[in-house]
């Protein structure tokens, strides 16, 4: 008998061999997501004198494999702000999910904006006892949410491997958009844009918005009219979009989320002029 | 009682010879001692009210809420012990959470009750505790539409989730009573509390059993809650009433457990007091 109390209970090694360590992957760290898997493109969003608008497009790629095109990434939440998700999409799900859970977590406090809207002094009874839309998480609580979050799972070196744009109103009920990523870094800005969007749409944005007061005088429908613009640029030069999209504008009403737009009055004439790839021989 | 000296009430899970369980008797009388809840069952929804006694002139009128939230579409109404409520509350909500974690979709009323009517009767069954002392009345509106699976990415298939038969309705609203003991059924009108007699014999008078469903509408339904509640309400004590309704999606509370707003509470308060005039008179 092998007295040796470590030899105890294993495969004896005279009959089956040296037991083969190579089984056990020690052969580096214990690694979380690396890169994300399915992946959504660029999310963009400007603000406007009484709102934000965003949007999306309805794409969800697989590496370069266009695999999924009705994904719905802008996100209302609790009718009162949007989060448009680039990056993972099961990562996406995830914080939806919880984000969702979060919101439940809101109505138990069950003074409601719908129910003080439909009344006409919604403003309830005897000062801050009911809704306040104050009290309510607005999208600056939100986003400072999200951006814990996110930064908390870098530090775990788990992270997910999102950006993010929050779009809806701060506690003194002005416009607020601001981005998070997968490092838990945030921007604010009176435009936004994510992965591709921010070298392509970004400058188009800017030259409306430039600065909050610009972002001010700006109308609802400029805005729109801007978004859809940077869209079709999107989908030009972007190989990972789509010409189906989600738009949403976050107004003091509420959240209009419209999610089957299709681009319009594309114009592919730049594209004889390209020269230098694809099937050319010149 | 006869339980009284004979030793079969001392504790929970012990029988008396002829087959009762004396804690859970007592346990009844403690709701009896409390405010009247109840909840109506009517054509597009539910509506649940508390006369809430006051207490004590300390108390800020309108806060400390008798009426939970537990879902979005689900709210708890009870009567008695309002520690045991308030954790009654706590467990339900965490029901309707584990729910939706295992199957990304609400919980339908019927079957929180079924859960929180197993979590009641295990309180009658062990040495080492006591039954609840309150009847809890649970009142929801099941979607009538497919809903989206929670964080789903795209639209899911054409025909929906499955599970429907063609030609039946399926959701609405519903209202479950459970009792100390860990009973309950569905109601057409449930009423506990105090002032349960006077309010069962008021509510049997509705129209809310009929053979095409209940005829009362949302709006009646409110009015004729409140009125109860001061029917069944013993004269010489302060009270609030407390209110809230569920409605459809496409109902005054857009699917989700609301507080009544002020201006159809007070028009309902009013009519009540009106009500009670009119029959001192008689």
């Amino acid at each position: 008998m092998d007295h040796r109390p470590q030899a105890w209970g294993r495969p004896r090694d005279d009959i089956y061999g040296a037991y083969d360590g190579s089984y056990l992957q020690n052969s580096g760290p214990k690694t979380a997501t690396q890169s994300p898997v399915v992946t959504g493109t660029s999310v963009i969003a400007i603000k406007f004198k009484d709102g934000v608008v965003m949007a999306a497009d309805n794409l969800a790629s697989y590496g370069s494999l266009a695999r999924f095109t009705d994904v719905k990434r802008l996100r209302p939440f609790l009718d009162t702000s949007i989060v448009g998700f680039g990056g993972d999409v099961s990562d996406m799900q995830f914080l939806d999910r919880h984000l969702n859970e979060l919101a439940i977590d809101e109505s138990y406090e069950h003074e409601s904006t719908s129910a003080a809207a439909a009344s006409p002094e919604g403003q309830g009874e005897q000062g801050a006892a009911t809704s306040a839309p104050a009290g309510k998480l607005n999208a600056a609580n939100l986003h400072k949410y999200l951006s814990k979050l996110m930064y908390r799972r870098r530090n775990d070196f788990d992270p997910l491997w999102n950006q993010i744009l929050v779009a809806g109103f701060d506690g003194q009920t002005k416009p607020f958009l601001a981005s998070v990523d997968l490092r838990g870094t945030t921007f604010s800005s009176p435009s936004l844009a994510t992965g591709f969007g921010a070298m392509l749409a970004q400058p188009i944005m800017r030259k409306y918005a430039a600065t909050e007061e610009d972002a001010a005088r700006l109308t609802r429908d400029e805005a729109v009219n801007v978004v859809k613009e940077c869209m079709k640029v999107l989908f030009y030069r972007d190989a990972r979009s789509l010409d189906r999209y989600s738009i949403a504008v976050v107004t003091k009403d509420g959240v209009e989320l419209s999610e089957n737009e299709q681009l319009e009055k594309q114009s592919w004439a730049f594209a004889e002029r390209i020269r230098g790839y694809g099937t050319q021989t010149v | 009682m006869t339980s009284i000296g004979t030793g079969y009430d001392l504790a929970n899970s012990i029988f008396s010879p002829d087959g009762r369980n004396f804690q859970v008797e007592y346990a009844v009388k403690a709701v009896e001692n409390g405010g009247t809840s109840i909840g109506i069952r009517c054509k597009d929804g539910v509506v649940l009210a508390v006369e809430k006694l006051v207490t004590s002139k300390l108390l800020k009128p309108h806060a400390n809420k008798r009426i939970a939230t537990v879902d979005r579409h689900l709210g708890v109404v009870y009567s008695g012990m309002i520690p045991d409520g308030r954790h009654f509350v706590e467990r339900a909500r965490d029901e309707a959470r584990a729910w939706r974690d295992t199957f990304k979709t609400p919980i339908s009323t019927a079957d929180l009750a079924s859960r929180m009517g197993g979590y009641m009767q295990a309180y009658t069954l062990y040495q080492s505790v006591r039954p609840f002392g309150i009847t809890a009345i649970v009142g929801g509106f099941d979607s009538t539409r497919e809903l989206p699976v929670d964080g789903e990415v795209g639209s899911g298939p054409a025909c929906g989730a499955g599970g429907k038969v063609p030609g039946k309705s399926h959701g609405g609203p519903a209202l479950y009573m459970i009792e100390p003991s860990g009973l309950y059924w569905g109601y057409y009108g449930a009423a506990t509390g105090k002032g349960r007699q006077a309010a069962k014999a008021e509510l049997e008078k509705l129209d809310l059993g009929g053979p095409g469903g209940p005829a009362l509408s949302l709006e009646e339904a409110v009015k004729e809650a409140a009125r109860i509640i001061y029917v069944a309400h013993d004269d010489d004590k302060e009270f609030e009433l407390e209110m809230t309704w569920i409605s459809d999606v496409d109902g005054p509370t857009k699917g989700l457990h609301q507080e009544v707003p002020k201006a159809l509470r007070e028009e309902a308060k009013r009519l009540a007091k009106k009500a009670q005039e009119e029959k001192m008179e008689e």
